[in-house]
């Protein structure tokens, strides 16, 4: 493998998100927080979801991380934003599916967006944790609102 | 001392295309093949149970452990073998000293001395100690380049003061500390010294009777041993004063149905059947390192630093945690480089075949210190060379370059 290989993970999409991350930052503490970190590397997120009638309104978070983990959060939170509680988790499970390597159809790949250009996360196992981290936030956020 | 390299079978293969370049020997070494035959040929011929069959097995057994004990012994010039205990590592080692001595000699109001470089595993079993006990957990402050001054040792520790715990060398800044100084500092304070040593005992020599530590911890798999074996020094008038708290097999004397004896030192520290093949893997790795030479090895990874160190220095936008004086750190370098997260840096580098750590090191408190959330750590232990090195550069380089272009 040479580094040409790491355009596979590194794409460029995934940099201007690392570089430039949306939804940067904190809603009112009245809103859904969670804290998650991985403990391993050390890598850590603070997301905050507004979820209001079943759909998650607004999102931000903060953290610190490698480029993979950061812009997979910054990715989610613009991709989660005004869609149904539902409809976000179904895209975590369609993510951590392509986490694992499967295959993933054209339509849904379209559905992802910029979070297609994480798939090849899937050629580096020490690298899905990182990836992953921001999704699970956002799982066990849904999961506290549920049980308000 | 490349001559070094056969003996290690698994330095010869490819990685992503590249011949293996290991630097990650602070986590845990590569194994020799004369270690490896050893413990081959105990499971071969020897394998059974110590200390308990009257068969011949049982004796070959059991004459391979003790026979290792001796070796471990000589290697840290202890009094005796009574004073060398088998742990399954340093974390068991320091827990044992935490939980054994220090629940049984420290008390409210009592003081416990560390440091912020500790490793997790010389700082969590000292926290949970001071919390259980209302006792005070005390920070020696670093200077800026990372080391630690004597002036500030003396003021940290006092007539309170009941534990000196502090390592030897920094896993995450490559410090070498002045344990034997400290040791006399505590003693006048009438605490007791405890030093990790697992990044000095494989790299340096080490005499606890001139450290005059109380206990002292290390693992076999930092030193080309196995994984799962490691050793609890403690002084042999401490260690007789001290309650095991492991019982069960092995380390009983008599049992009665209401009360039992404990065996006599080292045997009362260690309950249930010992990592035997550990223990002798152990054996093994110390004989290779100490026909080598541990002052040979000092010299060799001092050689190491001294020119990565140089070379490292002139990559803009890297910089290097810890003491810049190569005769005050051991063999790793820990790093960032501008806007690349080292975890990011690993992936590049493993690209090309380098094995380097990248996260916070188990010294979450020193990653405070440094004011960063992770660092990137290349180390070096015997069997690396100065190509090693010029790998690392390259890769730094190219790393670099690669995320400066995909960034734009």
């Amino acid at each position: 493998m040479s580094l040409n290989n790491l355009d596979q993970l590194y794409r460029r999409v995934i940099m201007e998100h690392y570089k430039k991350p949306r939804n940067k930052g904190y809603l009112d503490e009245n809103n859904v927080t969670i804290d998650m970190n991985n403990p391993t590397c050390g890598d850590r997120i603070h997301l905050t979801l507004k979820i209001n009638d079943g759909i998650v309104e607004d999102a931000k978070f903060d953290g610190e991380g490698c480029s993979i983990s950061m812009s997979s959060a910054s990715m989610m939170t613009e991709i989660i934003k005004g869609k149904k509680v539902e409809e976000a988790i179904e895209l975590a499970d369609i993510f951590s599916k392509m986490m694992l390597g499967e295959e993933i159809d054209e339509e849904t790949l379209d559905e992802l967006g910029d979070l297609a250009a994480l798939q090849g996360v899937s050629k580096f196992p020490a690298r899905i944790k990182c990836a992953t981290l921001a999704w699970k936030a956002m799982e066990k956020g849904v999961k506290q609102q549920e049980l308000k | 001392m490349n001559e070094f390299r056969k003996d290690f079978l698994i330095l010869n293969q490819e990685v992503n295309g590249h011949p293996l370049v290991y630097l990650d020997s602070a986590a845990t070494s590569q194994k020799p093949e004369q270690v490896l035959e050893v413990v081959r040929k105990y499971y071969d011929f020897d394998n059974s149970n110590v200390h308990r069959g009257v068969h011949t097995l049982g004796n070959r057994a059991t004459d391979a452990y003790e026979g290792a004990r001796e070796k471990i012994r000589k290697f840290i010039n202890a009094r005796s073998t009574k004073e060398i205990i088998y742990t399954r590592g340093t974390t068991t080692s320091l827990n044992t000293v935490a939980s054994a001595y220090g629940r049984q000699n420290v008390e409210e109001g009592d003081e416990i001395v560390i440091t912020y470089m500790e490793h997790h595993s010389n700082l969590i079993p000292w926290q949970q100690l001071a919390k259980e006990k209302k006792a005070v957990l005390k920070y020696i402050d670093l200077e800026e380049d990372g080391t630690i001054s004597l002036d500030t040792v003396r003021k940290t520790i006092t007539p309170k003061t009941k534990i000196v715990a502090m390592t030897m060398a920094s896993n995450v800044l490559g410090t070498i500390n002045p344990v034997k100084e400290v040791a006399t500092i505590a003693h006048e304070n009438g605490a007791v010294m405890v030093v990790d040593a697992a990044q000095a005992a494989p790299h340096m020599p080490i005499d606890v009777q001139d450290i005059d530590c109380d206990f002292l911890a290390f693992s076999g798999h930092k030193m080309c041993a196995p994984t799962g074996i490691g050793v609890l020094y403690g002084k042999q008038e401490l260690l007789e004063k001290t309650e095991p708290i492991e019982f069960g097999g092995e380390m009983i004397d008599f049992v009665d149905l209401y009360d039992s004896t404990w065996k006599e030192l080292p045997w009362k520290f260690e309950g249930g059947t010992p990592n035997i093949a550990g223990a002798i893997g152990l054996g093994a790795a110390i004989d290779y390192l100490t026909n080598i030479g541990m002052e040979r090895i000092r010299q060799h990874e001092h050689e190491l630093v001294a020119y990565a160190l140089s070379e490292m220095e002139k990559i803009e936008g890297l910089r290097m945690y810890g003491p810049k004086d190569p005769e005050k750190r051991c063999g790793l370098i820990t790093f960032n480089l501008d806007g690349v997260h080292p975890h990011d840096l690993a992936t590049v580098l493993d690209m090309r075949g380098i094995a380097i750590r990248a996260g916070h090191h188990c010294a979450q408190p020193l990653m405070k210190w440094l004011k960063v959330s992770a660092t990137a750590r290349a180390s070096f232990y015997l069997y690396n060379n100065k190509e090693d090195i010029d790998a690392l550069i390259e890769g730094l380089h190219a790393a670099k370059e690669y995320f400066n272009n995909v960034i734009e």
